[in-house]
C-alpha cells in the first residue's frame, strides 16, 4: 500500500474540531463544545459510555454530518460551508470509513466493492483501478477472495474487505466506528494489527470508535468522552 | 456513469423475479399499444386512402358558405344593420363561367380540373325502382381527377363516348337493379325528363354508398336529363399534393366566391370519428402502460427500501444525491427499455398474428382480414411512452432515495 500522497505541510493538523457542537433538533445535545486536531501518523482511539457522542463525534470529524455551532477543518480548509456535493467530494477524495457492518454491496464481489470509490473518483481506470483493488485487497490476505461475493466471506474477511475499500483512494485519514464490534477477539485485534500498520508504516491517520478498552490501548492516543464532552484525552499505556 | 449503470444493473439482476414481472407488465403495454395501434392507423390510413382514392381532393360547388351581402350592407358596412326574411334571388343554379374557372384552375401547376353536373335520377329497371346520384363527366378530364376508372370491373369510362346515352353503375346498385353489362334502364329526372340509357360499364370502389347509390353519364347526357343545358353545378379537383387540399381550398373560394371544400372538410365525420377512437386507443393503452409503471414504482421502491443501507454506504463514500437518484431512475429506464424492446417484439408477432385472421365473409372493404399498418413510428412512440412512464415511476422513489441521511441509516443499522 503506497503512503496517501496529499500531505500536509510539515506539523500542520490535519484534521481539526474548533469549538463542535451538535444539537439535534427536538433539543438533545450529542457533542458538546469540542476542541481537537488530529496529526498525520495518530492513531485514536475514541472510548466511552453508550450515549457518551463517539459516533456522533466521530460523524462529524468524517463529514458526514454537520455541526451545530463550531467548525471542522479538514487540511485547513473549513467545511462548514461547502455544499453537500464538495462535501462528498472530499470524503471520496481524502476520508476512508469502515463501520461495524461491512456495508459491502452483495450483488458484487470483493474486488468489485473495493473498484467502487475508485471508479467514482475516477483517478485510476480499467486495469490500473482493478490492478489497485487487488493490490490492496492481496495486502490485507483477500487475494484468494477477490471474486467471492460477501455472503461468500467470514465475518472477518468482511471487515477486512470493508478496511480495503476505505483505502481503495488513498485516503490521509481513516475513520472507524466501532468496526471490531461484530468480530471474535482473534479478528477483533487482526483489524486493529492492519490499523497500527496503516499509522505506523504508511503515515495516515486513523481515529477509532471502540468500546474495548483492551483494544484502545493499543491505539496511540485515547480520548474519552462522557455526556458528550471531552474527560481525557492524552497517550494511550 | 459507467458505473452507475454497472450498480444498476447489479441491483437488478439481483432481483431477477422482480425484475421480470415489471419489464412484462411493460412489455404488455408496449405490445398492445403496437397492435391496437396497427389495427387502428391500419383501417383509418386504407380509409382514408379510399376516400382521397374516390373523391376529389377538392370541391368547388354552386353555392356561396354565406348568404349574399344585401345592398343596404353593402352601402353601410359599418352600420348596425340585420337583414331577416331574404328570399333566394330565382336563378338557375350553377357554376357561373365554369368553363373560365377550370382553364384558370388547369394553369396551376399540380392542378387537375374536372367540371361535373351532379342530380339525383330514379334508375328503373322492370319494376325495381333505385334512386341514384348520376354525376355527368367529361370522361378525358375525369380520369385526371378521379381513379373511378382503376376502380372499373366492367368496360371502360371511354365507353360513355362511343355509347348513345350509356351509363356506369356501381355493382351494388346493379345488383339492386337486377341489371347487367348491355342492359338499358330508364333514368328520370326530379325534372320528368325521362332517358333510356343502357349499361357501358360497372365499377366496385368498396365504399358502400358509392357503389350502391353512384352512377356516371356523359356531362351532355346528365345535363339533358336534368334539364340544365350547358350548367355544371361542381368542379372536382385533384392534387399532385393531397396535404394542399384545405389551403387550396381556401385560396380558390377567396378567389371565386364559390364554396369551395376540401376532402378534410366533407369527411370531417368521419376524421373526428377517427380522433375518437385515437384518443379511446390511447387511453386504454395508457391505462396498461400506467399499471406497469406502477409496478416499475413498485420494484423501485422495494430495492430503495432494500438497499438503504447501501445507499447510506454509497453516500458516506462520497456519492452525491445526484449520484444516488441517477442510479434508481437508471433503474427504473433499464426496466423500462427491456419492456420496451420485448414489447416490440411481441407487438411485431402480435401484428403478424392479426394478419393471419381471415374473416368468413368480405368485408364491405374488399378484404377479408384486419387492415394493419406496419409503421415504425408506432414502435417508437410505444417505446417513447414506455420509457416515459417507467422515468416518471422510478422518480419519487429516487428522490427519496437521494434524500436518506447516512448518519440516520448507520445509526439504525447498529
Amino acid at each position: 500500500m503506497a503512503p496517501p500522497d496529499a500531505a500536509p505541510p510539515e506539523g500542520a493538523p490535519l484534521l481539526e474540531a474548533r469549538g463542535v457542537t451538535r444539537r439535534l433538533p427536538d433539543g438533545p445535545i450529542l457533542v458538546h463544545d469540542i476542541d481537537l486536531c488530529f496529526r498525520r501518523g495518530e492513531f485514536v482511539a475514541i472510548t466511552g459510555p453508550s450515549g457518551s457522542g463517539k459516533s456522533s463525534l466521530l460523524y462529524l470529524l468524517g463529514l458526514l454530518d454537520r455541526p451545530s455551532r463550531g467548525a471542522v477543518l479538514l487540511e485547513g480548509q473549513d467545511t462548514a460551508r461547502l455544499a453537500a456535493a464538495d462535501m462528498a467530494a472530499l470524503r471520496l477524495a481524502k476520508l476512508g470509513f469502515v463501520f461495524q457492518f461491512h456495508f459491502l454491496l452483495p450483488e458484487f464481489s470483493s474486488v468489485d466493492n473495493v473498484l467502487i470509490p475508485i471508479r467514482r473518483l475516477g483517478r485510476l481506470q480499467g486495469a490500473a483501478a482493478r490492478a489497485r483493488a487487488m493490490d490492496l485487497l492481496a495486502a490485507l490476505g483477500l487475494a484468494e477472495a477477490a471474486r467471492k461475493l460477501p455472503e461468500q466471506l467470514s465475518g472477518g474477511m468482511r471487515q477486512r474487505c470493508a478496511i480495503a475499500r476505505a483505502l481503495a483512494n488513498d485516503p490521509a485519514l481513516i475513520l472507524a466506528d466501532e468496526p471490531t464490534g461484530n468480530l471474535d477477539t482473534v479478528n477483533a485485534g487482526a483489524v486493529f494489527d492492519i490499523f497500527a500498520r496503516l499509522t505506523r508504516d504508511e503515515g495516515r491517520t486513523v481515529i477509532v470508535v471502540t468500546h474495548d478498552a483492551d483494544l484502545a490501548k493499543r491505539a496511540t492516543r485515547r480520548i474519552h468522552l462522557v455526556d458528550g464532552a471531552i474527560v481525557s484525552d492524552g497517550p494511550t499505556g | 456513469m459507467r458505473l452507475l449503470l454497472d450498480l444498476a444493473r447489479g441491483m437488478l439482476a439481483r432481483r431477477r423475479r422482480q425484475t421480470l414481472v415489471s419489464v412484462t407488465g411493460v412489455a404488455l403495454g408496449v405490445a398492445f399499444f403496437i397492435a391496437i395501434a396497427a389495427l387502428m392507423r391500419g383501417f383509418q390510413t386504407y380509409f382514408v386512402n379510399q376516400i382521397i382514392d374516390v373523391a376529389p381532393h377538392v370541391t368547388i360547388k354552386d353555392e356561396t358558405r354565406t348568404p349574399p351581402a344585401q345592398a343596404v350592407e353593402v352601402l353601410h358596412p359599418d352600420g348596425a344593420i340585420a337583414v331577416h326574411g331574404v328570399k333566394p334571388r330565382d336563378r338557375i343554379r350553377g357554376i357561373r363561367a365554369a368553363g373560365d374557372k377550370v382553364a384558370m384552375l388547369e394553369a396551376m401547376e399540380g392542378v387537375a380540373a374536372a367540371p361535373v353536373l351532379q342530380g339525383q335520377a330514379l334508375l328503373r329497371y322492370g319494376s325495381r325502382d333505385v334512386s341514384a346520384v348520376i354525376t355527368g363527366i367529361e370522361p378525358a378530364r375525369h380520369v385526371r381527377v378521379s381513379n373511378i376508372e382503376k376502380d372499373m370491373t366492367a368496360g371502360r369510362l371511354e365507353d360513355l363516348r362511343v355509347t348513345a346515352n350509356g351509363i356506369i353503375i356501381g355493382e351494388a346498385l346493379a345488383l339492386r337493379l337486377g341489371i347487367g353489362m348491355g342492359d338499358s334502364l330508364a333514368a328520370i329526372s326530379p325534372q320528368g325528363v325521362v332517358l333510356s340509357m343502357k349499361v357501358v360499364g360497372l365499377f366496385r370502389t368498396g365504399i358502400q354508398a358509392v357503389d350502391q347509390g353512384h352512377g356516371f353519364a356523359l356531362l351532355k347526357v346528365s345535363q339533358v336529363l336534368q334539364d340544365r343545358p350547358n350548367v355544371v353545378n361542381q368542379i372536382l379537383i385533384r392534387l399532385a399534393d393531397v396535404t394542399q387540399a384545405e389551403p387550396m381550398a381556401r385560396r380558390i373560394e377567396s378567389r371565386f366566391g364559390d364554396r369551395t371544400e376540401s376532402w378534410e372538410e366533407q369527411s370531417a365525420n368521419i376524421l373526428t370519428v377517427f380522433v375518437i377512437q385515437n384518443a379511446i386507443m390511447y387511453s386504454v393503452t395508457g391505462a396498461i402502460l400506467l399499471v406497469a409503471a406502477f409496478g416499475i414504482y413498485n420494484i423501485i421502491s422495494t430495492v430503495v427500501f432494500e438497499k438503504i443501507r447501501d445507499i447510506a454506504i454509497l453516500k458516506s463514500l462520497g456519492f452525491t444525491e445526484h449520484d444516488i437518484q441517477l442510479l434508481f431512475l437508471i433503474q427504473g429506464l433499464v426496466a423500462g427499455m427491456l419492456g420496451a424492446l420485448l414489447g416490440c417484439g411481441l407487438g411485431a408477432l402480435m401484428i403478424e398474428g392479426l394478419a393471419q385472421v381471415r374473416f368468413a365473409t368480405e368485408t364491405p372493404a374488399g378484404q377479408n382480414g384486419f387492415i394493419l399498418e406496419r409503421d415504425w413510428r408506432i414502435y417508437l412512440a410505444a417505446s417513447f411512452f414506455a420509457l416515459l412512464s417507467a422515468g416518471i415511476a422510478a422518480v419519487i422513489p429516487a428522490r427519496r432515495a437521494s434524500r436518506l441521511d447516512p448518519v440516520q441509516v448507520v445509526r439504525g443499522a447498529a
